[in-house]
């Protein structure tokens, strides 16, 4: 076991690497490099401009080099302008000469600055990562036990009308992308002039005071943007529920395939000859068998919310990592980019990691070769 | 003139059609309220032995979800139905199903053969034993026709997709074009977006970008994840694992982050994504020569004419696909020659080149994931033991043994794979990647229509309702398809 970790880990860092590199020589492809001096300095630079300000920066190392001085396993550039003013990756002019480091990199735990959003890089992902952190957590508290549920309902008869409209649900959620749900979601729940909200109001259940679903003005709020700050109910289950609903399918089609299985098992057949009650072969002795699998499909799950935060950051407006990932590649931000891109392979690496050693651990009839 | 409401002058039966459906969404409810309950059925023994049980209440709920939904599907083909033969009259729904008549004469026609000779078409003709099948069938068949016939024909489109009307910003569906000419369709059917442009025609229109390029990429996909899987499957050793690490090396990818790295102006002019799609597109050459080869090697006179025809026109058509005015890559520094403009038939403008190749690169990982899988189970099954037995080289047992046998998982996942396609064809859309902002294609307009969601959803609405039901059709597809192939 101690020895697969190990080969697994060592796999990952070198995934990791080579992926880091190549996200790395495409945000450092000139024609991006351009836009950045372009937008850094002015529009209306001229090429030798362009060309002057990268060279003083550092841009138009060859790429190893670069790369070597991100990770912090090469001396940082230094750059001697002509009228002596001295500044290089790891100082500004201004530090005083016994304060200059030479190497600064994502070793030394530096990740550099960020070009549009003028601050830190590593505080800036940590700030954002959090935001997403609360909005994920509240995600799979809403879809993991839903997803259980709706796959051993379903599974538990097959063929039944239980399972039939579960199952049509669950593939009528796997159709509907965050795009599509959420959009839905805005417009039937989040508008004040469609949808339910002008019709509860009608009915004096919405808008007025003590009424049953609130004071607002809609049933929900259509942004999230207040609820980085303060989340609360209203304003925080549509993007919740738009993320979960994607991923929820899935799981529930998977913990039905693995429920349908483990129910003609021989020993629940025994356990149903014997007559234990069918709530008691379910829960006792059908359940622990069934939720192996789902187990692996709800990490590799992970890194599929991660496109569904992308979306919903974006659809919402909760300014949180996914955000940051659209606003860093869209203004060729490269380190905030190398930063983000670092965080979110390290997640698919590590849920991949753990879905492994998991599956290992729970199911004892698979060992290692 | 007055603008149109959603059913005119059916609006009579719109009380029935809502009672009815109040009626199912109920029923349906408390038939899972009371499948929750275990049930207590009396059996009775007749006079001849038999047993018999009672349905109990559970038996006579269903029953009556039964007819309620017969009576909504009922109610919506008479609107429908009525529509065709009333077309505005019959309100929005009536003029839309008028406009789709074509559709649903070709719908009617292709499901007329296929039912009559269903015996005879192999696993295409099981699919209509399957009700879910069939559904899955005739909403991807119904959006693929209006794709084609609205697209290239232009017959369902009411009004241009450019083109604005004045007068028409964000009016709701129904409204009466301002001012309209002789000749002119008189309503914007579904209303108009933020630039006054008729969201009905856009999402026809649209609905042709995605039945085109959705299909396509993923059998470029299948054909490169084919087309190396088979052998990293087969052959397994260093192949395989280098194979792999590097489809590993994809998947970890995050996608829209690989969306948000490739398709970007900056990263087309430097012509990358040009020489990605000159690489992938070699992949269907390789596999469709490979497989001719391998199966026709022993009789040269055949197989070297057969060869030279088919790869000269697969070639001609994967030039003209990777070159564009006569180049293949043209970026500031240096410029490398393609086919010439007057042998270029295929019009591959680069940004949908772009948006269909990454498309293709992140699908194909996982396509090779599954066919590894399945050589290398297939690869000890006793007919690839008999084959290598008989002298067949590695290539015909990889394409003509092994390839056969897997299919029915391929089928069932190329079907998946389609509605994925469309759905990472939407993602780039709506963040605004790749087609330009006034493409109709249904991601775009999904992202034009969201900044004024909350105040007129109909611009946004329209497409995601649109994208929704052809991804679930494809999932019905697969899942009747996959409950065909089981059964044989």
């Amino acid at each position: 076991m101690g020895l697969f970790i190990l080969r697994r880990l060592g796999v990952m860092l070198l995934t990791a690497l080579c992926l880091t590199f190549i996200v790395f020589w495409l945000t450092n492809l000139y024609p991006n490099l351009e836009k950045l001096a372009k937008t850094q300095g002015n529009f209306r630079m001229s090429d030798e401009a362009v060309a002057s300000f990268l060279e003083d920066r550092g841009y138009l190392q060859p790429t190893w080099d670069k790369f070597g001085e991100w990770l912090g396993v090469r001396p940082g550039y230094v750059t001697e302008r002509e009228d002596g003013e001295t500044f290089g990756r790891c100082f500004s002019s201004s530090t005083p000469e016994e304060e200059r480091r030479t190497f600064c990199g994502v070793l030394q735990g530096d990740w550099g600055f960020s070009t549009v959003f003028k601050d830190n890089v590593g505080s800036l992902v940590a700030e954002r990562l959090g935001k997403t952190g609360f909005l994920m957590m509240w995600v799979l508290i809403l879809m993991v036990p839903s997803a259980l549920i709706v796959g051993v309902l379903a599974g538990m008869r097959e063929g039944s009308k239980l399972d039939r409209s579960l199952s049509t649900f669950s593939i009528a959620t796997t159709a509907t992308p965050e795009y599509v749900s959420g959009v839905i979601f805005i417009a039937l729940l989040a508008s004040s002039n469609y949808g339910l909200s002008p019709l509860l109001t009608q009915w004096g259940l919405l808008g007025s005071e003590g009424a049953l679903f609130g004071e607002g003005r809609t049933l929900f709020l259509g942004s999230a943007t207040k609820a980085m700050d303060d989340a609360t109910f209203w304003n925080f289950f549509l993007p919740v529920l738009t993320i979960s609903l994607y991923g929820m399918g899935y799981i529930a089609r998977m913990t039905r395939a693995s429920m349908t299985e483990v129910m003609t098992a021989q020993y629940i057949r025994t356990a149903r000859l014997k007559g234990v009650k069918f709530s008691d072969i379910v829960l006792k002795h059908a359940l622990r068998n069934a939720l192996i699998a789902p187990f692996t499909v709800i990490m590799l799950q992970i890194p599929w919310l991660l496109n569904g935060v992308v979306i919903v950051e974006t659809l919402f407006n909760y300014k949180g990592f996914g955000w940051l990932l659209v606003q860093a590649a869209g203004n060729n931000d490269i380190e905030l980019l190398l930063a983000v891109s670092v965080v979110s392979v390290a997640v698919v690496l590590l849920t991949q990691l753990i879905s492994d050693i998991g599956y290992v651990y729970l199911n004892p009839r698979i060992r290692i070769s | 003139m007055e603008p149109l409401t959603w059913t005119g002058s059916l609006s009579g039966l719109n009380l029935i059609f809502q009672l009815a459906l109040g009626l199912l969404i109920l029923g349906i409810i408390v038939q899972i309220l009371i499948s929750l309950v275990p049930s207590a059925d009396s059996r009775a023994v007749n006079a001849d032995g038999t047993l018999s049980a009672n349905t109990g209440i559970s038996g006579f709920v269903g029953t009556l979800v039964n007819w309620f939904f017969f009576a909504v599907v009922g109610i919506i083909l008479i609107y429908v139905i009525l529509g065709i033969f009333m077309g505005t009259g019959a309100g929005i729904i009536g003029g839309m199903s008028r406009q789709f008549l074509p559709t649903w004469i070709a719908l009617i026609v292709t499901f007329a053969l296929s039912i009559t000779y269903k015996r005879k078409l192999g696993l295409y003709g099981k699919l209509f034993d399957s009700t879910v099948g069939m559904i899955g069938f005739a909403i991807v068949m119904f959006w693929v026709f209006t794709g084609v016939l609205g697209g290239i024909f232009d017959l369902i489109v009411t009004h241009d997709s450019l083109s604005q009307a004045s007068g028409m910003k964000n009016k709701l569906p129904g409204t009466p074009l301002r001012g309209a000419e002789e000749g002119e369709y008189a309503w914007y059917l579904l209303g108009g977006d933020n630039l006054a442009r008729d969201v009905f025609s856009r999402l026809v229109k649209g609905s042709w970008v995605v039945v085109l390029i959705a299909p396509l990429a993923t059998l470029f996909a299948f054909m490169v994840g084919i087309t190396l899987g088979l052998p990293a499957g087969y052959y397994g050793g260093k192949l395989d694992t280098i194979l792999s690490f590097v489809a590993n090396l994809i998947l970890a990818f995050p996608v829209i982050l690989l969306f948000f790295l490739l398709v970007t102006p900056e990263i087309v002019l430097t012509g990358i994504p040009n020489y990605m799609a000159a690489v992938l597109f070699v992949f269907p050459l390789i596999f469709v020569a490979v497989l001719l080869n391998s199966r026709y090697y022993t009789q040269p006179s055949f197989r070297t004419p057969l060869l030279a025809v088919v790869l000269g026109v697969m070639a001609w058509a994967y030039l003209s696909m990777i070159s564009n005015d006569g180049t293949i890559i043209d970026n500031a520094s240096y410029t490398i020659p393609g086919l010439p403009t007057f042998l270029d038939w295929i019009p591959m403008p680069s940004e949908i080149l772009v948006v269909f190749v990454s498309v293709v690169f992140v699908n194909s990982p996982t396509v090779f994931r599954i066919v590894r899988g399945l050589a290398l189970d297939i690869k000890t099954r006793d007919y690839v033991a008999a084959a290598q037995t008989r002298g067949e080289g590695p290539w015909y047992i990889m394409l003509w043994e092994i390839l056969p046998n897997a299919r029915g998982p391929l089928i069932v996942d190329f079907c998946l794979r389609i509605g994925y396609t469309t759905i990472l064809l939407g993602t780039l859309g709506f963040f605004g990647l790749g087609l330009e902002s006034e493409s109709p294609d249904w991601g775009s307009t999904i992202n034009a229509g969201r900044r004024l969601l909350s105040l007129y959803p109909h611009a946004a609405i329209a497409p995601a309702l649109s994208l929704l039901t052809l991804v679930l059709g494809l999932n019905l597809l697969a899942d009747g398809l996959r409950e065909e192939s089981l059964r044989d």
